[in-house]
């Protein structure tokens, strides 16, 4: 069983992009064969600089990213992009469009592409986004762009997944406001005002800068509010010049290493989390299904049950 | 599942039509878009360990764009992934492509339902 495991895991590593794709989907579904290669691809990970985009929907993330993609191939960087959509929470299902805007890429060896549901994760980003991302860094590649769902609510999981987050709004539409809310200003590191073409996009630019100047700055670093025109490639090369200075800076400063640690709590967390809930969720459905009627018909508050299935457990 | 619209036509409800059943279904659909290649087609199938291939074709092109994916697909190991093609298919063409391993042909008027319900049944059966 070891065994199968290593060969899989070494296939990978070597580059067998259809070996990576299956092993990413046994992480998605959290099937125990997807354990034993991780485990073996995570011990030869920590090279790639982990990119995290987000902002409100319609912001033109996925053309940004297209555009980045392309400058970073320019300079012969290898680049992997999670592109993470909504699960419908009626049917479970989804439409991952995401990679509609990034066709230029989709046969270039040095890029891969790879669309994930949410699956009802509260942070925006699926639970295995940050596994596949470990994946792609021990298959060599350099960069790994995380694209999430721009719902505003707090991004928390992408800012511990990635090293570098870059938050995009656009002109006019009181974006700023969601981005507060989301609490987007703490965690950015780079800001960016998309579809800069449009009216009221120098505002924009100095109502984000007024806001940061309102917050502290972690570690000597200034986000940089930037305008760019993604679907004209505009401002790209700056973004990218940017996110690698950002890179350079958590290394130089010793950030890189207090955030590995920090982020380390946060993957274990997560997993426990989620290995709770997965049990807690079987027996709902069997042995302690009679807690739920009982919540249910107000016999019984939720806290009590919830305490009470730990017992189980 | 990927759904993709490969070759030159440029009527995608059709696609989207289907991409919003399969959804409904509890799937989770990539789309493509319009005019890929059958090269982008398989490479995505690849990299997203796709289930199926959708493809919807309009324009004519079936004869030429289905055998080359299929081609593809063999060529990178991945002949076992299913390929349904739905669009303007004459019926002598459509066998011609079963007989070539296509898994299902849908004209136009075809119900979701049954699409859906043969990509379910065929998918993921590898």
């Amino acid at each position: 069983m070891a065994r199968v495991a290593d060969a899989l895991a070494a296939r990978i590593a070597k580059g067998d992009r259809r070996a990576a794709a299956r092993l990413l989907s046994y992480l998605e579904d959290r099937d125990p064969e997807g354990q034993a290669p991780y485990a073996e691809l995570y011990r030869r990970s920590g090279r790639a600089h982990i990119v995290g985009i987000t902002g409100p929907p319609g912001s033109g993330k996925s053309t940004l990213v297209n555009a980045l993609v392309a400058g970073y191939r320019n300079v012969g960087r290898k680049v992997a992009v999670i592109a993470v959509d909504p699960t419908s929470p009626f049917t479970g299902g989804a439409i991952l469009g995401d990679r509609v805007r990034m066709l230029d890429h989709a046969i270039d060896p040095g890029v891969v592409i790879r669309s994930m549901a949410s699956r009802g994760s509260m942070g925006g980003v699926a639970p295995a986004t940050y596994q596949a991302a470990v994946v792609y860094d021990a298959m060599g590649f350099d960069i790994v762009i995380v694209e999430t769902v721009g719902t505003g609510q707090l991004e928390s999981d992408i800012i511990r997944a990635a090293h570098t987050v870059v938050v995009v709004t656009m002109p006019g539409t009181g974006d700023e406001v969601q981005v507060a809310k989301a609490g987007l200003f703490e965690i950015g590191d780079i800001f960016v005002v998309n579809k800069a073409d449009k009216d009221g996009a120098d505002a924009t630019r100095r109502e984000i800068e007024t806001m940061l100047s309102l917050g502290q700055f972690a570690h000597g670093w200034r986000p940089p509010v930037l305008l760019t025109v993604a679907v004209e490639g505009k401002g790209a090369a700056d973004l990218l010049a940017k996110a690698d200075a950002h890179f350079a800076h958590l290394k130089a400063s010793g950030m890189h290493r207090t955030g590995e640690v920090a982020r380390a709590r946060h993957v274990i967390l997560q997993e426990l989390a989620e290995n709770a809930r997965e049990r807690g969720r079987a027996a709902l459905d069997g042995v302690a299904a009679g807690l739920v009627a009982e919540v249910a018909s107000r016999k019984k508050d939720a806290t009590t049950a919830a305490r009470e299935l730990q017992g189980l457990l | 599942m990927v759904v993709a619209k490969p070759g030159l036509d440029g009527h995608d409800r059709g696609a989207k039509v289907v991409a919003r059943a399969l959804r409904d279904a509890g799937m989770e659909v990539i789309y493509t878009g319009l005019k890929v290649t059958p090269e982008q087609v398989v490479q995505t199938a690849l990299d997203e360990d796709a289930d199926a291939i959708g493809l919807s074709i309009l324009s004519g092109a079936h004869m030429h764009l289905v055998p080359r994916l299929l081609e593809l697909l063999k060529k990178a190991g991945a002949a076992d992934i299913p390929v349904f093609v739905g669009g303007i298919i004459p019926t002598a063409d459509a066998d011609k492509l079963k007989a070539m391993g296509v898994a299902g042909v849908y004209g136009p008027g075809t119900s979701t339902d049954s699409i859906v319900e043969d990509v379910k049944r065929l998918a993921g059966a590898k």
